[in-house]
């Protein structure tokens, strides 16, 4: 176990470093620097010519590769070219922690609700409290969550006066422990409804397999077949939903974030690439793809220890 | 779990009671709809003998006798219909003003579901916009299962070197944000339909892999597949005939999933303003342009009639996928 985990950990740096590559061949191909803002107009091509030289953007490709990653290396992502002249590295460090707790909160909320609303739902299977928890589920998934995060917000208005908050949606910020309720649900609806379906689907399996049956034919207490036989195997395949759910969310939703007007992480993932902003693209990139390397590792780790039927 | 003597099987040959006891996994795949008792020349009970039903014969029967995999098959067939026939039964075009001056107008006995932003027939962009959203999210997932299942399988059989390769590439893909990597394929061939469906095929094939992936890496230590190996099949018979039929329980748990995040994903792209192109319909984009700050308390109608679309069609896959579910594990009670 221990060599696999080593192994594996000696796996990151290609890893990662065939992320970057990619992103970066990928960004290279789409048409335009992103050096020029949008809007901008009236910029003399010798000026275009200057901006790009002082970025290194007329340098061959792989000297460019090399040089980002060189710097990157010592922690310099460069200046955002959106954002000028803030880094990069600047950025990320006032937005992450924001999206990480947020990401923390929903990853919480959704596996506990989550695999509550599984099992109930597959122990009593085909009963009311299954179709109840089915639909749900269903609901929570089928509202994509910026439409949810407009809903809950109408529904918080209208159940919670007196908050000061009007309906002109600027209900954003995150000043008391209440703020963080409404973009925790939004966030970690989707998911949830995800866990549930899988727990229900793969308790119902467990508890029509023989050592069910057996546990059941020695007599024990059906809570007992339940936690200690069903739940016990019936529980794996959801730990490898867990891990990519923390790593997607944890890094922040642009959504989410844009509907609560949070100052977070996740709006970066679509408007640097409109903006195609390169230096933001590669460290979100970078950040998402540590994060996911790392929480992937855990899974898998956590699969060989609690299943023994894997081996590595 | 009273009822739990042995039966037998339909489909599976008759004088076979002892083999169906002693092993109950190997029972749940080795039903191939070619296994069926061979006929007996001359024996008259064979004339008489029960209709043998396949696999897929039977899984249909059982289908059918779920009420709710029953509606959402309903529903889905009814989506495809209304997605082929949208030009036949929607009274206007899709992006046919209906009167410019009666922009964001309440449903009425005229217009069921009211006017848009820009005087459009709500009701007739929502039939159009079936189209956009099934033809996405069916095709992509058909491009998901076509790239991801191979991948998937060929890592969770082999393993060794070969898992290694293939997942590693798996998570490089992985790795990077979907919505991301959707706007930079998106960027890369430009906006449209077939682009789309491209890209988020391109993109959602690696949470595919993953899965068969995991599934074969448990099975592949199962009985049975010992058994097979030691009678002589061959890696491709084992991970056709006997992996991949017992996988096919989350493929289709994900598929069922699958579809509605590739129609979300189209809508986010509509929403951010680089999906589907404007004069076309899509729900993504009619979300979008109900979700505006100054519709949704005003003009909430505008957001009802596609999010209720949208959940339709996801509670449709969804009750057909866990019947479909239920109906192919051969496990299962009657």
């Amino acid at each position: 176990m221990l060599r696999y985990i080593a192994n594996r950990v000696a796996w990151f740096v290609p890893t990662i470093l065939a992320i970057v590559a990619l992103t970066f061949i990928l960004l290279k191909l789409t048409p335009g620097t992103g050096i020029i803002p949008a809007g901008a107009q009236q910029i003399s091509p010798d000026m275009i010519r200057r901006l790009e030289a002082q970025y290194g953007l007329d340098k061959p490709l792989p000297e460019q590769f090399g040089i980002y990653v060189a710097n990157a290396v010592r922690g310099d992502f460069g200046e955002s070219f959106a954002f000028r002249p803030q880094t990069v590295s600047s950025i990320i460090a006032r937005t992450f922690p924001i999206s990480l707790r947020l990401g923390a909160y929903a990853t919480v909320f959704a596996v506990v609700v989550g695999v509550t609303l599984g099992v109930l739902a597959a122990v009593n299977q085909n009963g009311p409290l299954d179709y109840v928890s089915v639909t749900a589920a269903i609901l929570f998934y089928s509202l994509p969550n910026f439409v949810m995060g407009f809903l809950l917000i109408l529904l918080f208005v209208v159940l919670l006066p007196g908050r000061g908050v009007d309906l002109g949606f600027n209900i954003g910020g995150l000043e008391s422990w209440q703020d963080w309720v409404l973009p925790t649900v939004a966030l970690g609806a989707a998911p949830l409804a995800t866990i549930a379906r899988y727990t229900r689907s793969s308790v119902v399996e467990a508890i029509r397999s023989d050592y069910v049956r057996t546990a059941r034919a020695k007599g024990l207490m059906e809570r007992r077949v339940i936690v200690r036989h069903v739940l016990k195997n019936a529980l794996i395949p959801v730990i490898t939903l867990v891990g990519p759910i923390f790593a997607a969310v944890g890094t922040g939703s642009f959504f989410v974030e844009k509907v609560f007007n949070i100052p977070g992480m996740g709006p970066f993932f679509v408007d640097s690439m409109t903006a195609k902003d390169q230096p933001m693209i590669l460290a979100v990139v970078l950040i998402y793809g540590i994060f996911l390397a790392v929480m992937n590792l855990l899974v898998d780790v956590l699969y060989g220890l609690i299943d023994p039927r894997i081996r590595y | 779990m009273a009822q739990s003597q042995p039966r037998t099987r339909v489909g599976q040959p008759q004088p076979q009671p002892l083999a169906d006891r002693l092993d109950g996994a190997t029972a749940r795949e080795a039903v191939p709809p070619a296994v069926a008792a061979p006929p007996t020349l001359g024996s008259a009970a064979d004339l008489v003998a029960p209709r043998q039903r396949s696999l897929w014969g039977d899984a249909w029967r059982r289908l059918t006798r779920n009420k709710l995999a029953v509606i959402g098959l309903v529903v889905v067939v009814s989506f495809i219909a209304i997605a082929v026939l949208a030009p036949v039964l929607a009274p206007y075009g899709q992006s046919e003003v209906v009167d410019f001056r009666l922009t964001r107008t309440e449903p009425s006995w005229t217009w069921p579901l009211g006017l848009d932003q820009n005087g459009r027939d709500i009701f007739s962009r929502l039939l159009y916009g079936a189209r956009v959203s099934l033809v996405v999210g069916v095709l992509s997932q058909g491009l998901v299962l076509l790239i991801g299942i191979p991948v998937g399988a060929l890592a969770g059989y082999y393993g060794g070197r070969v898992d290694n390769i293939l997942m590693r590439s798996v998570d490089v893909v992985y790795a990077i944000p979907q919505l991301l990597l959707v706007l930079i394929f998106v960027n890369l061939f430009g906006p449209g339909l077939v682009n789309i469906f491209i890209a988020i095929g391109l993109v959602g094939w690696v949470t595919e892999a993953r899965l068969v992936r995991g599934q074969f890496l448990a099975l592949r230590e199962q009985e049975y597949v010992n058994a097979a190996r030691v009678s002589g099949s061959t890696g491709w018979q084992i991970m056709l005939r006997h992996l991949l039929p017992n996988s096919l329980t989350p493929i289709i748990v994900a598929l069922t999933f699958g579809i509605p995040t590739a129609i979300f994903t189209e809508a986010a792209l509509s929403f951010v303003g680089v999906g589907i192109l404007p004069p076309q319909a899509s729900w993504g984009q009619m979300v979008g342009d109900a979700s505006q700050p100054g519709y949704i308390q005003t003009d909430p109608y505008m957001l009802a009639a596609p999010v209720a679309a949208i959940g339709l069609t996801m509670l449709g896959f969804t009750f057909l996928g866990d019947g479909l579910r239920d109906a192919l594990d051969v496990r299962g009670n009657d």
